[in-house]
């Protein structure tokens, strides 16, 4: 059952991802309301799967990269209806959508992993969980720094296309991007608290230099840097965009390198 | 009776002219008082811009209508006669001014396309011929009908999106980079025209702190004064900079006057956070190599009236848009204007009865079986004159109101009464007839005063542009 609502969230996220990015280039005022549902109903669907699936295995499902792809996802779907219903950003969509699609996407076709229930890992999913919300935070400042380029670039060239009446002002985005950071970064922070408290139990020590953990701490290190410098010496505005959108890519380059090496995150 | 208007606008008449006409609002009530007298006028709405000056009126006959709204607005101003007027005015009867008085609504028929102003003061006429009983049931409707549509052309169509002036798309790119103008500062460099009057839109805008410079320093006080801004010392404004979000550039400097190295370092001051500079000046006064400069957005006067044609275009299309949706509300409400007709009104009440009483008749012989001709007769008859003896009173108070300036409202009731159709929709007015004028003094405060600010606003960037 729960393998329907998931494929049916599929579905309507692939179609929400297309409509933004049709309304990207098209002056609409229909379309936005489109995305709105589809990708609403689609996160309705995929909660209710999510939560299945929690009920089906009496645990919290965090222990396979289907798993915590699925709920990345879903994250940054409930991110894009928060930013789209508070400040009317439609655009928003065809920038965070795309990112929402592809990672459930690529959930889908990684196995579901069967759940390993190990009494000491038994509240690992909180470490899992507070990974991904800062991951998610990390994804939007990504997303913000994007946005702040090209608004930028438009700016400059004086190309007063579609996408620059649609996209919102730079300081809007300059300030998004600081946000999504700001409350990211504590999160990571706590999630790689939490994981070396688990890695404690397990292994019997806090920091044992795997993959995952030196990576996590270089991410860790890399964001502090950032926020440190814009509050410190003006990292801001089109340096802050660079640095956030070269962050999420280590972030990504460091989960693809990890899943081809076919780690499970937990291992 | 027939619907007509009579005026004069920017499109046909100089400044010169419109200025003699023109009404104040103190004045409105005794003009529209004044239009009511004459015999032929049944319902009036003045409506008095800096760009036009219209009656709207519904009258008995064109004609004679014509002549007498035609005086009355030459009456209006002493050293103006008929004649001299005639030339400036343009003359609508039935749906050609129904098409004007929406078009005029729409803001199409302004001198900028799609300027919000005239809704407004259209809203403000009516209300006050509303107020004094003025208008009545025709004008009534018609006026609510053309604030309607005037609202669907706004919300349905981009005609009013986007900026058409230099100041305006001035504002429009500082939004773009800018979220909430309110916690900037604008630095005005030079005292040009055109500055200025960016300057003064930025405000309009939320722009709170003004900071002034020019070489003559008696000048920066002056303006300083007038913007509640504070003047800077020429020598010194380089270093103020820093503290500026937007600087607007306008002296008559024959060289640049900002330099690179000026905007790199008050970008490095302020923590890389972006500076909106506007070059005002021909010739140019701020270095164009500033435009390279990360985090500075450099505009000059080339570029934004660049913006303002583009802008034009899509509000030229925009307007073709907003005229077919205007023609097809037309078509609506000449209809409604047609059925309030006596005659027709007439023709249809008989139709109706007739229908009903064939109908009833048919079944009631049909029940009844085999009656004998005289039996047949005598219920043919009571039918017929149950339906005569009901339609009387209707039919000659009809008639007796052809004539007379309650003649809609009977005809309205008809229709309604009976079911008439060819409504287009439900009227609730005051059943007194109208253009009696009532003293209602309270009601003279509810008028908008100089409502022609944007406008004209908007018209002397556009005429000022040389500077």
């Amino acid at each position: 059952m729960a393998g329907v609502f998931f494929m049916t969230t599929l579905t309507l996220y692939l179609i929400g991802t297309g409509l933004s990015l049709v309304y990207l280039l098209r002056r609409s005022e229909i379309l936005p309301r489109f995305v709105l549902w589809v990708t609403g109903v689609g996160f309705v669907t995929h909660t209710v799967a999510l939560v299945g699936r929690t009920v089906a295995l009496s645990q919290v499902p965090m222990t396979s990269f289907h798993e915590a792809l699925s709920f990345f996802s879903w994250a940054l779907v409930l991110v894009f209806l928060l930013v789209d219903f508070r400040h009317r950003l439609h655009v928003v969509g065809a920038f965070i959508l795309p990112l929402a699609s592809l990672s459930l996407l690529s959930a889908a076709a990684l196995p579901k992993g069967d759940p390993v229930l190990q009494p000491v890992l038994g509240t690992v999913w909180v470490h899992v969980i507070l990974s991904i919300l800062g991951t998610v935070g990390f994804a939007v400042a990504f997303v913000a720094g994007l946005m702040y380029l090209i608004q930028d670039g438009l700016l400059k060239s004086k190309k007063f296309n579609v996408l620059y009446s649609k996209l919102p002002p730079l300081d809007f985005l300059d300030h998004l991007n600081q946000q999504a950071i700001v409350m990211g970064f504590p999160f990571l922070t706590l999630g790689i608290i939490m994981g070396a408290i688990s890695a404690e139990f397990v292994r019997g020590s806090y920091l044992n230099w795997n993959p995952e953990q030196t990576w996590a701490l270089v991410t860790w290190v890399f964001y502090f840097i950032v926020l440190i410098g814009r509050l410190t010496v003006g990292w801001r505005a089109k340096r802050a965009a660079y640095l956030t959108i070269i962050g999420f890519a280590g972030v990504l380059l460091t989960f693809v390198g990890v899943l081809l090496k076919g780690h499970g995150p937990l291992t | 009776m027939n619907i007509i208007v009579v005026g004069l606008s920017h499109k046909t008449a100089p400044i010169e002219v419109r200025e003699l006409l023109a009404i104040p609002a103190s004045r409105l009530r005794d003009a529209l008082q004044r239009l009511c007298a004459y015999p032929s006028v049944r319902e009036g709405v003045v409506l008095s811009t800096c760009n036009r000056v219209e009656v709207y009126a519904v009258v008995d006959d064109n004609e004679t209508g014509y002549a007498q709204v035609q005086d009355f607005l030459a009456v209006t101003h002493l050293s103006l006669s008929s004649e001299q007027l005639t030339p400036h005015l343009y003359w609508h009867e039935d749906d050609r001014a129904v098409h004007h008085m929406f078009r005029v609504a729409a803001s199409l028929d302004s001198m900028i396309v799609g300027e919000p102003q005239i809704l407004g003061q259209l809203k403000d006429a009516f209300e006050i011929a509303l107020s004094h009983k003025a208008s009545g049931i025709i004008l009534n409707k018609l006026m609510r009908k053309a604030i309607s549509v005037a609202k669907r052309v706004r919300t349905e169509t981009k005609i009013a999106n986007n900026a058409v002036s230099v100041s305006s798309a001035a504002v429009e790119l500082a939004k773009k980079i800018f979220f909430n103008l309110g916690d900037k500062t604008v630095l005005l460099v030079g005292a040009g025209e055109m500055a200025k009057l960016a300057a003064r839109h930025l405000i309009s805008q939320g722009v709170q702190r003004v900071r002034i410079t020019t070489r003559d320093s008696r000048n920066a006080i002056e303006l300083a004064k007038q913007f509640n801004g504070v003047p800077v010392p020429f020598d010194d404004f380089r270093t103020v900079m820093a503290e500026a979000d937007i600087v607007l550039c306008s002296t008559g400097a024959p060289h640049y006057v900002v330099r690179p190295e000026d905007v790199q370092r008050a970008i490095r001051q302020r923590m890389n956070r972006p500076i909106f500079l506007i070059d005002i000046s021909v010739p140019r006064n701020i270095d164009p190599a500033v435009k390279d400069i990360d985090n500075a957005f450099l505009f000059d006067i080339d570029d934004l009236e660049t913006r303002v044609g583009e802008n034009r275009e899509e509000r030229t299309r925009e307007a073709a848009r907003a005229e077919h949706l205007v023609a097809a509300e037309v078509e609506g409400m000449t209809r409604w204007v047609k059925s309030l007709e006596v005659t027709p009104t007439i023709l249809a009440l008989r139709e109706r009865a007739e229908e009903i009483k064939r109908v009833e008749l048919e079944r009631a012989l049909a029940r009844l079986g085999s009656l004998s001709e005289q039996e047949r007769a005598i219920v043919e008859s009571l039918a017929q004159g149950m339906v005569n003896k009901l339609l009387h009173g209707s039919l000659v108070t009809l008639k007796s109101e052809e004539h007379t300036g309650s003649r809609a409202l009977y005809v309205e009731a008809a229709r309604r009464f009976f079911n008439l159709g060819e409504m287009t929709g439900r009227v609730r007015e005051d059943p007194e007839s109208s253009c009696e004028m009532h003293e209602d003094p309270t009601q003279q405060s509810s008028v908008r005063t100089g409502g022609c600010a944007a406008e004209s606003d908007q018209l002397s960037g556009e005429s000022k542009r040389d500077i």
